[in-house]
C-alpha cells in the first residue's frame, strides 16, 4: 500500500503542489495527469524517494519511505525519462546491470523479456544502435526481469509505436492482475478493462 | 549480504567492459601523463642532475593532472544516461556502489600510470633505487586521488562549467599527497629516511578509503534531487 500524505513540493522557488494525498491499494493503476511544468515528474520522483518533498510524507505499507530506506526501494522499480541504458552494452548486458541492482538475481528471465519486447533480434549490438522507440522498450523491459511490485513510470509510452504501445498496455494490466501497483504519467488515455483499478489525478 | 557481493563485483565488471569499449577515456589521461613528463627534458634541457632533482615533483603533478582529467567521466555518463539513478534506487548501500564505481576509476586510470611510471623515471634520469619508491609512492597515492577526486565530482554533477569547479575544489585536496608522495622519492634520491612519508601516504588512503565514498554518495544523491 502506497500513500502520500498531505504532500507538497517546490522546484527552485517555485511551489508546485501542496496537501496533496493519494492511497494506492494492490491492483490498482495511479494515472497522474497534467499539464507541462505541472510536477508530474517531480511527483514521481518524490514517490520514488530521490526527491525530498518540502512537508508531508510519502508512506508505504504505513512507514515513511526515508526511514525505510533499502526496504523500500527492494519494491520498486523506476523508469524515468532518461532510460538508464548504457550505450556501449548490449541490451541483454543492460538488462544484467538492471538484474543487478534488484534483490532478485534470476537471470533467467533476461531471453525471455527480451523476446516479448521485440527486442531479441538486438541482442548482440551495443544499445547505441537502437532507436528511441526501441531503447525506450529496453528500459520497460527493467520491469519484467527485476520484478518488483510498485512501478513507478514516467511517461512510458512516449516514443513507442502504436503495436508497442498496445502490447505495453496488456503488460501493465498483466502486472496490476497480479496484485501489482502502478503509477504513472501518460498524455494518452490507458485502456484498462475494468476501470475501478484506474484512479486519475490531476495536477494543476 | 552474498547478492551484495555479487552486486558489486558485477558492477567493477560493468564499468570495465565499458571502459574497454570505448579505449581512449582509458588512453586520454595516460597519454596526457607521459607526454607532460616528457615535455620536462624538452624544456629543460637534458643536463641529467637537474631532470633528477625535479623527476618526483614532475611526475606526482603530472599523475595529479592526469587523474584531475579523468574525473569528469567518473559520474557523468551514468548521470546522464539516467543509471546512476537506477543506482541511487538499488536496494544496496550507495556509499558501497560509489566505491566500486571509484574502484574502477582507479584500475583504469591510477593503475596504468603507476604501471607506466618506471619508464618515465629512467627518462628522468631516477636513480635505480627511487624507481621502486616512486612506483609504491603511487600505488598508495593515486587512489587517494581517484578518492577525492569521487567528492569532487559528484558535488559537480550537472553543473555548467563543472570540470573547472572540480579543478578548484580537487587540487588543493591533493596537496597533502603530492608533499609526501613526491617528498618520499626526492628523500630515497637525497638519501634520507622516507618511513615517516609512507606512513602519511598510508594514513591518507585509509582516511580516503572511510570517508571519501560516503562523501560523494551523499553528495550524489543531492546532486540527483
Amino acid at each position: 500500500m502506497l500513500e502520500a500524505v498531505d504532500l507538497e513540493c517546490v522546484r527552485g522557488d517555485r511551489p508546485l503542489f501542496s496537501h496533496f494525498s493519494f492511497g494506492l491499494a494492490p491492483g490498482e493503476l495511479l494515472h497522474v495527469r497534467g499539464r507541462n511544468g505541472s510536477g508530474k515528474t517531480t511527483l514521481l520522483r518524490t514517490l520514488c524517494g530521490l526527491t525530498r518533498p518540502a512537508a508531508g510524507e510519502v508512506r508505504w505499507n504505513g512507514a515513511d519511505i526515508h526511514a525505510l530506506g533499502d526496504e523500500y526501494r527492494g519494491q520498486l522499480t523506476y523508469v524515468g525519462h532518461s532510460n538508464g541504458i548504457q550505450g556501449e552494452l548490449t541490451p541483454e548486458e543492460n538488462l544484467r546491470v538492471d538484474v543487478s541492482l534488484s534483490s532478485n538475481t534470476d537471470t533467467t528471465l533476461i531471453r525471455a523479456t527480451l523476446e516479448r519486447l521485440e527486442l531479441a533480434a538486438y541482442h548482440h549490438f551495443p544499445a547505441k544502435v537502437l532507436s528511441q522507440g526501441q531503447k525506450r522498450r529496453l528500459a520497460l523491459a527493467r520491469l519484467f526481469v527485476q520484478k518488483k511490485s510498485l512501478w513507478i513510470l514516467d511517461e512510458p509510452l512516449s516514443a513507442l509505436d502504436v503495436s508497442s504501445v498496445t502490447l505495453m498496455t496488456e503488460l501493465l494490466v498483466e502486472h496490476l492482475a497480479r496484485g501489482g501497483m502502478i503509477v504513472m504519467t501518460s498524455h494518452q488515455e490507458i485502456e484498462v478493462e475494468t476501470r475501478s483499478v484506474l484512479k486519475t489525478i490531476k495536477l494543476d | 549480504m552474498p547478492n551484495l557481493i555479487k552486486t558489486v563485483a558485477f558492477l567493477f565488471r560493468r564499468d570495465l567492459t565499458v571502459a574497454l569499449r570505448r579505449s581512449t577515456d582509458i588512453l586520454t589521461p595516460l597519454v596526457f601523463f607521459v607526454i607532460v613528463v616528457s615535455l620536462f627534458p624538452l624544456g629543460l634541457g637534458a643536463e641529467p642532475t637537474v631532470l633528477r632533482t625535479v623527476a618526483p615533483g614532475v611526475i606526482w603533478v603530472a599523475a595529479l593532472l592526469a587523474t584531475m582529467l579523468s574525473l569528469n567521466r567518473l559520474f557523468a555518463n551514468d548521470y546522464a544516461d539516467g543509471t546512476l539513478e537506477q543506482m541511487a534506487l538499488a536496494p544496496y548501500p550507495l556509499t558501497l556502489l560509489v566505491f566500486t564505481k571509484v574502484a574502477a576509476h582507479w584500475a583504469l586510470t591510477g593503475l596504468p600510470l603507476v604501471l607506466i611510471s618506471p619508464l618515465l623515471a629512467v627518462q628522468m634520469n631516477l636513480p635505480d633505487s627511487a624507481i621502486g619508491t616512486l612506483v609504491l609512492s603511487l600505488l598508495l597515492g593515486t587512489p587517494v586521488l581517484s578518492l577525492l577526486g569521487a567528492v569532487g565530482a559528484a558535488l559537480t554533477l550537472g553543473l555548467r562549467g563543472g570540470g573547472v569547479l572540480v579543478s578548484l575544489l580537487v587540487l588543493p585536496l591533493y596537496t597533502p599527497v603530492l608533499i609526501f608522495g613526491a617528498g618520499a622519492v626526492s628523500g630515497v634520491v637525497t638519501g634520507l629516511d622516507i618511513e615517516a612519508q609512507f606512513s602519511l601516504l598510508g594514513a591518507f588512503l585509509a582516511l580516503a578509503v572511510t570517508f571519501a565514498p560516503w562523501a560523494a554518495a551523499a553528495a550524489l544523491r543531492v546532486s540527483l534531487d
